[in-house]
């Protein structure tokens, strides 16, 4: 298993280098900087703004210098100098010596504010949000799903599959629109746009306002976005049960005068869990990048809105640091994923 | 099947039919058990009506879809007045607009007519793209095997981890900037122009293209794995048959349910990719209408004119419905084990 962690290391960091090469190199192609206006700048000014963020350096050696920067970490006895050029994400005091990891870069649009600002203020936001759309996608979309497999061909089934086939069919903006236009603008139950916590937040991205005030801003955009992977678990937990129950083992189970809530609980659901988890993983990161529109939608101050912008604004750290932390995201979910499969299914080793 | 049919085949068989014949039969089969699905049919029906709507938009539509009429306005439609009653006190009747009319006054029934085209094209021009390029690919990978496969696999594996949503958002700025101040003459002209031609949508299918196309490939590949060991290929490699005979004559046909299945079932996502992308701005452009870029329109004025986004919202929904309606419906006719299952 270490070593087949380690393997997935070495891919991740592949596909880190190959992401960021074509993101790079996209970014440069399109004509226009950073700081090209409808008027343009007085060259002297354009010149100090180029050499201030090295622009103007031959353009491998922008990229290495962003390579160096992002991954690899500094060990130094120098305290952070807490300038613009100097942020890391990760800046933790080891003894006497910092350890210091991860430079995105400042950002060009912002001026006051670094890559890792708008991450550390902005990404919790859209974790919070992914995470909760994950959770109701579980909680809806499991027990729609047992119900139809225990209950198979009857209306419970079918009242689950059409909840189901809602779920896919409708997307965000659509949904999105509808639930704000009922529950935000006609019944005034849930404030229609905005987020309900700002920084700081514990442990990096947790809320410290854990209530109605935090989650009356949650329960639509959660919903928005979770309802159609909901439908996708639901499909998925009924066929998988489905399968499962008419397996020997089960039979036998019944056969020995077991209860059939045990029969269910014990054995039949652990064992059909298994395809669900697999499919966490892709369905984390659709999640994930999901919330962009979700947050569009309803106006969350999250990634979404960041990313959007810098690329009409041609930021290009902002870019990079975006796409590269979320391919991060997918690399990890899969492998997560693929650990806990191990875990459930003794049958699979990983060597 | 019924006993009858049962019956009818096995006496066409032991009287020696030709082998083509059994092919044909399973893809009459396949559509017998479609026409019997109520929810296929009725997703099948709706798909008809949209490509009608689509091709006949011109006929169809009572108004133009770009034409601005400036007095009027978000103007409402008095029958509107009964499902909105909120609009009451403020809202403009004029009855020459059968859903409203839009915050520059154009008919809003037009425009999600019209709007029929776009979500059409992408919803045929995406999966051929992503087929085309993900069957050879992927039919390449696992028909060779061994080290081409590793090599075209790991590929695909790294092309996965890109964020999909954030790569096509970034290739459609880079295409739409790149492309538009370029000097007549040159290929890169020619494709600009095609786009505009087509209101903006060459660059989403490209888009689409460039990231759907890994799933698809992975399928095949899958899929051809399973059938090349088959005896039946062994049989034409014995008889001294090409790779690209073998490829295209034995395997292909033998895989290509599943793969349309796959394709039909992907149609959705397709669909509702282009609707985010017109409505952040990066899908068609205007004045071309997109059922996307009507429900960005139409949030802005949610609170006082709620039918402006009601109407296309509806719209795109339906069409996915339809669509996954009849993708589910091709999926247990192709292969009635899989029923229920994805």
């Amino acid at each position: 298993m270490g070593r087949y962690i380690a393997r997935r290391m070495i891919y991740l960091f592949v596909v880190l280098i190959v992401v960021s090469f074509i993101t790079f190199g996209l970014m440069h192609a399109v004509p226009g900087g950073p700081f090209d206006r409808e008027k343009a700048l007085p060259p002297e000014i354009m010149a100090n703004l180029e050499k201030r963020y090295h622009l103007d350096d031959p353009l491998w050696k922008q990229y290495l210098n962003y390579l160096y920067d992002v991954f690899i970490p500094r060990i130094t006895t120098q305290p952070p100098k807490g300038t613009l050029e100097d942020d890391f994400l990760i800046s933790a005091k080891m003894g006497g010596v910092w350890l210091r990891w991860m430079n995105f870069g400042p950002s060009y649009s912002s001026r006051s504010r670094t890559v890792n600002d708008i991450f550390r203020q902005q990404l919790p936001i859209s974790a919070q949000l992914g995470t909760m759309a994950l959770l109701v996608a579980l909680i809806i979309g499991m027990p729609l799903g047992i119900i139809a497999a225990l209950k198979q061909n009857t209306i419970f089934d079918y009242i689950s599959m059409s909840v189901a086939i809602f779920g896919v069919s409708v997307p965000v903006i659509v949904l999105g629109p509808l639930l704000i236009w009922i529950f935000g603008v006609t019944l005034k139950w849930l404030p229609p746009t905005g987020w309900g916590a700002k920084p700081p937040y514990l442990l990096g991205f947790l809320p410290t306002n854990w209530g109605w005030e935090y989650f009356r801003f949650a329960i639509m955009p959660s919903i928005a976005l979770g309802l159609g992977s909901s439908a996708v678990i639901a499909r998925l937990t009924r066929a998988s049960l489905l399968q499962t129950i008419r397996e020997d083992y089960i039979r036998t189970a019944r056969a020995k005068g077991l209860q059939e809530r045990l029969v269910i609980t014990r054995h039949a659901l652990k064992n059909s869990l298994i395809p669900v988890v697999t499919i966490l993983g892709p369905m984390f990161a659709a999640l994930v990048t999901g919330t962009f529109v979700t947050e569009l939608v309803f106006g969350i101050p999250g990634m979404g809105k960041y990313f959007v912008t810098s690329i009409t604004n041609r930021d290009y750290p902002v870019i990079m640091g975006t796409i590269l932390l979320y391919a991060v995201f997918l690399v990890i979910a899969n492998l997560v994923v693929d650990i806990v499969y191990a875990y459930l299914d003794p049958r699979i080793r990983y060597d | 099947m019924s006993q009858e049919t049962i019956r009818l085949k096995e006496k066409a068989l032991a009287g020696g039919m030709p082998l083509t014949q059994k092919r044909e039969n399973l893809w009459v089969d396949a559509f017998r058990r479609l026409i019997r699905n109520r929810a296929a049919v009725i997703g099948g029906t709706i798909v008809i009506v949209l490509i009608i709507m689509a091709v006949f938009a011109p006929q169809i539509a009572p108004r133009s879809y770009e034409k601005q009429v400036l007095n009027d306005q978000n103007t409402v439609p008095a029958w509107l007045l009964s499902i909105f009653p909120t609009m009451k006190p403020y809202a403009r009747i004029s009855n020459d607009y059968v859903f409203g009319a839009d915050y520059v006054g154009r008919d809003l029934f037009s425009r999600i007519v019209y709007g029929a085209r776009v979500s059409l094209t992408v919803a045929f021009i995406g999966p051929l793209i992503s087929l085309i390029i993900g069957t050879i690919y992927g039919s390449i990978s696992g028909y060779f095997g061994g080290r081409v496969d590793n090599i075209m696999m790991r590929i695909v594996d790294v092309l996965y981890a890109f964020p999909g949503l954030l790569f096509i958002i970034l290739l459609l700025a880079f295409f739409r900037s790149t492309l538009t101040k370029i000097e007549p003459g040159t290929f890169a002209y020619a494709v600009s122009q095609l786009d505009a031609r087509l209101g903006g949508m060459l660059f989403i299918f490209i888009g689409i293209g460039l990231t759907a196309w890994e799933t698809m490939a992975r399928l095949t590949r899958g899929q051809v794995l399973s059938v090349r060991e088959k005896e039946f290929i062994e049989a034409a490699r014995t008889i001294g048959a090409s790779n690209l005979r073998i490829m295209f004559r034995h395997i292909l046909p033998n895989i290509i349910g599943p793969l349309v299945v796959a394709e039909t079932l992907a149609i959705p996502g397709y669909i509702s990719t282009e609707a985010f992308l017109s409505f952040i701005g990066l899908g068609v452009n205007p004045p071309t209408p997109s059922w996307g870029s009507m429900i960005a329109d139409g949030a802005q004025v949610i609170r006082t004119y709620p039918n402006q986004t009601v109407f296309p919202a509806l719209a795109l929904a339906i069409t996915m419905f339809a669509f996954n309606f009849l993708g589910d419906g091709l999926r247990d006719a192709l292969d009635p084990r899989l029923r229920g299952t994805q």
